[in-house]
């Protein structure tokens, strides 16, 4: 039985359609994440699963019920948003226990559920304070308190870290990561920051346009996005996008000048094309003083930034842009004349027509 | 003394306590206060004369022998036409025209601009077009639909119209002072409400309303003042022996018979416009607060 299940959701606000025809399946116990561009519909679509906005076709099923139609209440879900909403005239204790009052839950298991949320997220020292005299830290805390403490069964996060800084962002990442350890409740997160998605999800749905671009683990999103959208969008810096053509039956990838041999792809039969897109990742270039048996890229570099645990160097071949991530060692002055080699292996090929990956 | 430029003081060199444009800004604050206080002065000092020390002429001197007659005069005894009843009667009446008018308005109006804002219905932006265009609509042309109206109702010529009126009248503006005050609300905090399985009522008394004590006072302010000072309604549909006090106020001064009684007067004027003052007084801060918080999103 799926945790969340969503059926052919589709999205209209007036003519626009904002999400289309969206089918995601999340198991029990799973962490995704929606992660996507500003107006991709990733905050929509988790509102939707909310119950928090009306859906135009679909149905959403929670732990097995239909709950497409269903109050936000009533859906077993808890959710925490990127602004903390917490009520500021109530204090913490105030926040966390308004919504278990209105289900008129008795005293005793109301207390019970307070300090446990208390003892896991350790707030108890802020119990009784009002939230205008916390920090983001500890309002963001508290908001994740207040979905602890409903004791549901999927947990809702809109963008939970955005408004805090690096330092407390970081933090806070492990410590919902081991929240979800500990609880192994169904987590659905939204996000932009891709290294939240990396680090947090099960799975990840990479989103634009109301579309779920691709839906697989961090890994598989990372090593063969499915197409040129993902592979631009995940990773920092972004991949190397080289537009060529193949030949040779699909054995060979031809960029400028250079005839770059496809032994090793892994992928689908990467036959004639006479657009093809390379896609390397800047990990995955090597740069050398001599030009390598076989097939190389001739670059010079151009910028060389240093970033403490490596480096990243901005090189021309040609009048492309090329960018490569070498150890602190490696670093390169500018104006150096080298040659790049691709690993193959770990390259992905995209159709520059259909935009997919082959 | 790698640090020498760090012990020089920088920034704007502080202004001493009588730099030139401080006085003048003073000077300018202290005479448009005196400009607009010698009025207020002139009528309290009128009042504690009596007749005789007001034909002595000057009204800017101040009495020797204060006397609170002419207040007495003015709440008990003044007379309009044959009735020498003071304002009295025209102050209890504005009480009973403000208080129902007031509440009822503030009522409705903030639970239709929370409807407006957060629950948004099919038809919520024509209703919020005809308020825009409602509160434009100049007052005159209603008087007589509004008398025919009342008629029917059965209730002209009683406070119950005055009430009535004033009501209809206030829901427009005060609605949409509500609405765009309660859309300027964080969003969030109205759909965790909702995921805390709160509904319509609860929503509104228990996460909105304490977050509008500014946009509530305003809204008092803007409607106890207002009317209270109305004059119109009041005589159109309050009938003679229901006028409120600026009504009276107003027949008082007006009244060609017998000696000019300044000092009533002045006592009369000031009773009346003391309601409105002591709600500024009061709720100022807030008041300042209300308006630029409802001012910031439309």
């Amino acid at each position: 039985m799926h945790s969340v299940s969503v059926k052919n959701l589709t999205l209209n606000f007036g003519a626009v359609s904002v999400l289309k025809e969206l089918n995601l399946d999340v198991a029990e116990g799973e962490f995704v994440v929606l992660l996507g561009p500003s107006g991709c519909g990733k905050s929509t679509l988790l509102n939707c699963l909310a119950g928090l906005l009306d859906i135009s076709e679909g149905e959403i099923w929670i732990k097995g019920k239909n709950v497409t139609w269903a109050e936000p209440s009533e859906r077993g879900i808890g959710m925490v948003f990127q602004s903390y909403a917490l009520y500021p005239q109530m204090t913490v204790r105030g926040n966390l226990t308004f919504g278990l009052k209105i289900a008129k839950m008795p005293k005793a298991e109301i207390d019970q559920r307070v300090a446990r949320a208390a003892e896991i997220l350790q707030i108890g020292p802020l119990l009784d304070r009002k939230p205008g005299a916390l920090s983001g830290g500890q309002r963001q805390r508290v908001a994740i308190g207040r979905a602890l403490v409903r004791d549901v069964d999927v947990f809702l996060f809109d963008e939970p870290l955005s408004n805090l800084d690096a330092k407390l962002r970081s933090e806070l990442r492990v410590e919902i990561k081991r929240l979800h350890t500990r609880l192994n409740n169904t987590m659905v997160y939204v996000t932009h920051d891709q290294i939240e998605a990396l680090t947090l999800a099960d799975r990840i749905a990479v989103m634009k346009g109301g579309v779920i671009q691709q839906l697989a683990d961090p890994q598989t999103i990372y090593n063969k996005p499915s197409n040129l959208f993902v592979a631009g969008f995940i990773g920092s810096p972004s991949m190397n996008f080289l537009a060529g053509q193949t030949v040779d039956a699909g054995k060979t990838f031809v960029f400028g000048d250079t005839r770059i041999d496809l032994k090793g792809y892994d992928g689908g039969a990467v036959l004639e094309r006479d657009q093809a897109i390379l896609g390397v990742r800047p990990e995955h270039i090597t740069v050398s003083s001599t030009a390598q048996s076989g097939p190389s890229i001739a670059a010079e570099v151009e910028i060389d930034e240093n970033l403490g645990a490596d480096s990243l160097l901005w090189l021309k071949a040609g009048t492309k842009s090329i960018c490569v991530r070498v150890p602190v060692e490696g670093r390169l002055p500018a104006g150096t004349k080298v040659h790049l080699g691709l690993d193959i292996a770990k390259a992905s090929l995209f159709d520059a027509k259909t935009e997919q990956r082959i | 003394m790698a640090n020498a430029s760090a012990i020089n003081p920088s920034g704007a060199k502080p202004q001493p306590l009588l730099a030139p444009g401080r006085v003048a800004l003073y000077a300018a604050l202290i005479l448009t206060s005196i400009y607009y206080l010698i009025p207020l002065y002139v009528m309290i000092i009128t009042s504690l004369k009596d007749l005789d020390m007001i034909r002595e002429g000057n009204i800017f001197v101040p009495t020797l022998r204060p006397t609170m007659d002419a207040w007495v005069k003015a709440w008990s005894q003044a007379c309009t036409g044959l009735n020498c009843t003071g304002l009295a009667p025209g102050f209890w009446n504005s009480v009973f025209i403000t208080i129902p008018s007031v509440i009822v308005s503030i009522a409705v109006a903030s639970i239709s601009g929370y409807s407006l804002a957060n629950w948004p219905f099919k038809l919520a932006e024509w209703c919020f077009t005809i308020l825009l265009v409602g509160s434009f609509i100049p007052y005159q042309v209603f008087l007589y639909p509004l008398v025919i109206i009342t008629r029917e109702m059965g209730i002209y010529s009683t406070l119950y119209a005055v009430v009535f009126v004033h009501t209809v009248f206030g829901l427009p503006i005060l609605t949409l002072l509500f609405r765009n005050y309660f859309a300027s609300l964080p969003e969030e905090l109205f759909k965790a409400a909702r995921v805390d399985g709160a509904g319509y009522w609860r929503i509104f008394f228990r996460v909105m309303m304490p977050m509008s004590l500014p946009i509530f006072t305003v809204a008092v302010i803007l409607q106890v003042t207002g009317i209270w000072n109305d004059f119109l309604f009041g005589v159109i549909y309050a009938g003679p022996t229901n006028y409120p006090m600026t009504v009276q106020l107003n027949n008082i001064v007006n009244s060609l018979q017998g000696v000019k009684e300044y000092n009533v007067e002045m006592a009369a004027t000031i009773l009346t416009g003391l309601v409105p003052l002591t709600i500024y007084f009061l709720s100022g801060k807030y008041f300042v607060r209300g308006i630029a918080a409802g001012a910031v999103k439309g």
